[in-house]
């Protein structure tokens, strides 16, 4: 996983669920390509193609609410968006995204200050985002989560684990 | 210092003498909960290469979303877990005729008071309402804990609920539910765990206990409780294999929460939450007259018997209205049963509804889907936009006997307009 994430933003309202991110007929997948061509589809308005011109989505409070369907995560990643910010997530949702190897950061101050299209930098290790010359510092994750998101997600995390700790 | 509950389960399932909020454990949970996403897990589990697990008796596996299969693709998924199941060794397996996973389960003795539990599911905060703490996990992680048995879990802080009063008639645990998502917010409880006290829980029976930790989901609890009590253990009396099962566990009279919310019964009225959230909550009076053209009594919340046998009462010597498609989806095989001995299934059938097979239904978009501009009015838990179909329909939530109501009417009405023998 890459500790800068880096790129133009597309933002969200609060509480957009996970039904919205992807919609409960689509669960028979879990590829996130397939995912991805399905994802805020009941949104209309060109969703979710114009989300591939995004980099990063920056979302207000509550994020991914709803279901713990972990598909929300996936179809994201498989947008090519490379990492969300929100004021807050739900806990599922949080949970999700890690264990995809989708880096997510918690910043309340980020949502109000930015626009559709602005340029923003994450940078994890420092636990800063970099927009428009000023930085937004944000809680840097449990060390037992990141090292599941470091890993590139939960599967990676936990081949690993068992080659080193085989049943 | 006192723990609550949910500090003194995590606490004991993580090996600790206490925990505090905030604290980041690894906790053991005594049953872990996949439905229809089974597969999924399966398949990461082949992906990785892995075959051993830690426990095949701390699973369970019951088949409850889009059952029986509607498609091929359906069908090869189901024939997945079935095999997944037969392969290692899952005894506590449930097919596609048992219904929703979480009313199976409970009814099945597998949910004891103090025992953690967390599923494929965010509505696991239901197993509170018998002193458990569940809670919601994607299939990869379902996987993970299959095979190392633990998950890492943080001690969230706890919020005190504490009702005063009595439900007035027409009034129940649901309207209750949808008042405090509406006064509360989706977010109003997240991360938390919710308790609920005071004089009226004791009289709220087991099955509307279900609905409050099932709906408390929907303001982004963690998990949620109602302390056990005679109610519990009569329920779980003959269900529970092994008397050393019933361990309730309760919070410590100098426990510390977040903050305490009152709530007096006494002034609630029947609720609606409106398109398309949960927390867009108003008392029934607001949106009367509102037209409707699908009814449907089903879902983990509300499709227990008593909720089926609310909507009877209701419906019995009266018609659906013509215009409207009242479907009802008993939450388990069990519940079908009850309500076919007692002549409730014939009172719903008669009155002009339809009655599926057990199981989640139209709640998870199978069958009773939504055309262009439709309007559903469900007593399910969820309204999100083109869940149930069109991104084009809408989606009411409310209790069964406003359902019952507005079936006959054919638009949103007041159930406490309509006599019943409560």
């Amino acid at each position: 996983m890459e500790s800068i994430i880096q790129g133009k933003i597309f933002k969200f309202g609060d509480d957009i669920n996970s039904d919205i991110i992807i919609a409960g007929r689509h669960l028979i997948y879990i590829d996130k390509e397939r995912l991805s061509q399905r994802a805020f589809e009941v949104l209309g308005d060109g969703f979710p193609d114009k989300l591939r011109t995004f980099d990063i989505l920056v979302a207000g409070r509550n994020f991914g609410c709803g279901s713990a369907r972990e598909q929300a995560a996936t179809a994201i990643a498989g947008l090519g968006i490379k990492g969300v910010v929100a004021c807050s997530f739900a806990r599922t949702f949080y949970r999700n995204a890690v264990n995809d190897g989708l880096p997510i950061v918690e910043c309340s101050a980020l949502h109000a200050a930015v626009k559709e299209g602005d340029e923003i930098r994450i940078d994890l290790a420092a636990g800063l985002i970099h927009h428009s010359g000023k930085e937004y510092p944000f809680p840097k994750m449990p060390e037992s989560v990141r090292k599941i998101l470091e890993a590139g997600g939960l599967a990676a995390y936990l081949k690993a684990h068992l080659e080193q700790h085989p049943a | 210092m006192g723990m609550t509950i949910a500090e003194k389960i995590l606490a004991a399932k993580s090996g600790k003498s206490s925990v505090e909020p905030g604290e980041i454990i690894d906790a053991y949970p005594d049953l872990v909960m996949s439905h229809t996403a089974t597969w999924r897990s399966a398949s990461v589990m082949q992906r990785i290469g892995a075959t051993k697990l830690y426990d095949p008796n701390r699973l369970a596996i019951v088949l409850d979303h889009i059952s029986p299969a509607k498609t091929e693709k359906y069908a090869a998924d189901q024939q997945s877990s079935r095999n997944f199941a037969r392969q290692h060794g899952v005894t506590k397996f449930y097919d596609i005729d048992a219904g929703i996973a979480h009313l199976v389960l409970m009814e099945a003795g597998h949910v004891a008071p103090g025992d953690l539990i967390v599923g494929t599911d965010s509505h696991c905060t239901i197993y509170g309402s018998l002193g458990a703490l569940g809670t919601g996990i994607g299939y990869t992680e379902v996987t993970s804990v299959w095979l190392t048995g633990k998950l890492w879990m943080k001690v969230p802080e706890t919020v005190k609920i504490v009702l005063s009063g009595g439900f007035p008639p027409g009034v129940y645990a649901k309207d209750l539910m949808l008042y405090l998502i509406g006064k509360l917010g989706a977010d109003g409880c997240s991360y938390k765990s919710v308790e609920f006290y005071g004089d009226p829980v004791s009289k709220v029976s087991v099955s509307e206990r279900m609905t409050m930790t099932n709906l408390a989901m929907e303001m982004g609890v963690k998990c949620s409780f109602v302390p056990p009590d005679e109610k519990t253990a009569e329920y779980l009396e003959g269900r529970l294999q092994g008397a050393d099962r019933y361990r309730p566990v309760y919070a410590d009279p100098d426990a510390v929460y977040e903050q305490a919310i009152e709530v007096d019964l006494s002034n609630l009225q029947p609720m609606v939450a409106c398109p398309h959230e949960v927390q867009n909550t108003k008392p029934v009076g607001d949106v009367i007259g509102t037209h409707i053209d699908q009814a449907f009594l089903g879902s983990c919340a509300n499709a227990k018997y008593e909720d089926l046998v609310v909507a009877s009462e209701i419906l019995k010597g009266r018609r659906v209205h013509p215009g409207v498609r009242l479907i009802v989806t008993p939450g388990s095989k069990q519940i079908m049963l009850e309500a076919m001995n007692s002549g409730v299934l014939q009172v719903l059938l008669e009155s002009g509804g339809m009655v599926t097979n057990p199981g989640c239904g139209a709640c998870a978009g199978d069958g009773g889907m939504m055309a262009d501009g439709e309007v559903c009015l469900s007593t399910a838990n969820r309204n999100f936009l083109g869940r149930m179909g069109s991104n084009k329909s809408q989606i009411y939530l409310s209790s069964p006997a406003t359902l019952a109501a507005s079936a006959i009417e054919g638009s949103i009405a007041d159930p406490r307009e309509f006599s019943s023998s409560r």
